[in-house]
This record gives structure tokens, sequence and C-alpha cells, in this order.
């Protein structure tokens, strides 16, 4: 076996070093390409149209542990023409997925709300799912304080 | 959970064909699975992972959760009613836990 040289150990330890560091960062928070995966995932990859969602949601969360969340989407909500599927996702969070919202015709209102936690500073995209197989996308970023995801 | 005792908000009465409002909230801890206790161990994760809504038998709204979801889960939906009956709605927890509870409107 040929010995090391103090350069070759050097690069080894420098290499070793990174990828340490890598696989110990990715599991901690989801990245943007994984939150894109998801809604990949949620869409089939079809296209996405911008519009017809208004997500509300505080500029500026102090406690990221509960952050009022609520969405509307434009839609008539009739038997023929209704949002399916409203699809939530967060790029920061430990994980993208927050939620899945299913309604029906039923439902009148094309409308969820609820109280999410968030761990940094991200963006909340939200995907809604018509009828008619056609994909809503809308995204607003928050401001967090304090993370609310423990750890 | 026994203590899990849901709170609802859902009106008695409506018109025929008027779209209402409907909130729910349930005692939760959602434990995420990330977070460690005193000791450094990852408390394992606990949450409800689906919530469905049902009038008379037939979807309202269904929601799939996820550890992101705050304590305490909190829904707000919109539903819309032309006959008197029943909202059922439930909980499943990730222990399999299922809480139901039901709540009657008149529809005039």
């Amino acid at each position: 076996m040929q010995t090391m040289t103090r350069r070759q150990a050097l690069v080894l330890g420098t290499g070793a070093l990174v990828t340490l560091t890598v696989a110990d960062v990715s599991p901690l928070l989801a990245t943007p390409a994984e939150a894109d995966a998801e809604i990949a995932k949620f869409t089939g990859g079809k296209a996405m149209d911008q519009g017809k969602i208004s997500i509300d949601l505080p500029e500026i969360a102090e406690n990221g542990n509960t952050v009022p969340l609520s969405i509307i989407v434009d839609s008539p909500m009739t038997a023929d023409n209704y949002v399916s599927d409203i699809l939530v996702v967060a790029d920061g969070n430990p994980r993208p997925g927050i939620a899945t919202f299913h309604l029906t015709p039923l439902s009148g209102k094309a409308t969820a709300a609820t109280r999410i936690r968030l761990q940094t500073t991200e963006n909340i995209i939200v995907v809604a799912k018509t009828s008619d197989g056609k994909f809503f996308t809308d995204r607003k970023q928050v401001k967090v304080t304090i993370g609310g995801c423990g750890g | 959970m026994a203590d899990a005792k849901p709170r609802l908000k859902v009106p008695k009465e409506a018109k025929k064909g008027e779209v209402i409002e409907l909130k729910t909230l349930i005692a939760h801890v959602m434990e995420t699975g990330l977070r460690k206790d005193a000791s450094g161990k990852i408390v394992p994760r606990k949450i409800i992972n689906k919530f469905t809504c049902e009038f008379n038998g037939k979807p309202v709204f269904s929601a799939d959760l996820e550890p992101a979801v705050a304590a305490n889960p909190y829904l707000q939906f919109n539903a819309k009613v032309e006959e008197s009956g029943t909202f059922k709605f439930t909980w499943v927890d990730d222990d399999g836990t299922v809480t139901a509870t039901e709540e009657k409107i008149t529809v005039a």
C-alpha cells in the first residue's frame, strides 16, 4: 500500500468534513427543492397557473408555534366545477408538508383555515386542484421570530 | 386519548342552500417526532393525521395533517346545507384512536 502524503491526507479530511456537514444539515430543514418535489407529487408534474388563491397569513409571526393560516380559492363550488384539493407546503420547515385539504361541492365555499408551525422565515406555498384537473398556486412569505418545531 | 374532547362551533339553524361556517378544535399535543426530551431522546411522533367531516353520510371536507400543524389542531371550513341533518366529525390519531362527534342542524 502506498503511504499517504500530508497533502493527500488533508484533502481527504476536508472531503470527509464537507460530506459530514451536508449530511448533518439536510434532514434538519426542508429545502425549496423538497417543497417542489412535494408539489410535483401533488400535481403529477402538470403546469400550474398563478392566481385564484388568496392566502391570509401574518407578515411577521412572533411565535412560530402557532401561526394562523387561512386560504380562500376563487371557485363557484358547483357539482361540475369545484376545488377538490388544496395542498399547503413550507420550504423551510424540517419537512415540507403542512396539510392537504379535500373539498367537495358540499363545502359550498373553497376555504380552509388552521394554525400551523413554522421553523423559520420561509415561504408558504399553496396549490389548489380543481375538479377539471387544473392547478393554481400562490405563495406568501412569513417572517418568524421564534421557531416552532422544537429540536 | 380520553381527554381529547373536541370543541365545535356549528350553527343550530340555517336556511336552505345557505353556506355555513364550521369551526372545530381538538385538544392534542401534535408531537412532531423531531423534538428531544431532557435526556436527549427523541420524543416519538404522535399527531392527529386525519380529520373528516360528513353531512348525512356524504363527505363535506377532510384534511390530511402533518406535524407542521400546531398543537390543539383547529380547523375552519364551510358547508352548504340543503336539508336538515347531522354533521359527523372524526379525528384519527397516529396510534389509531378515532375520536368522533356529531352535531345536528335544522334547515328551514
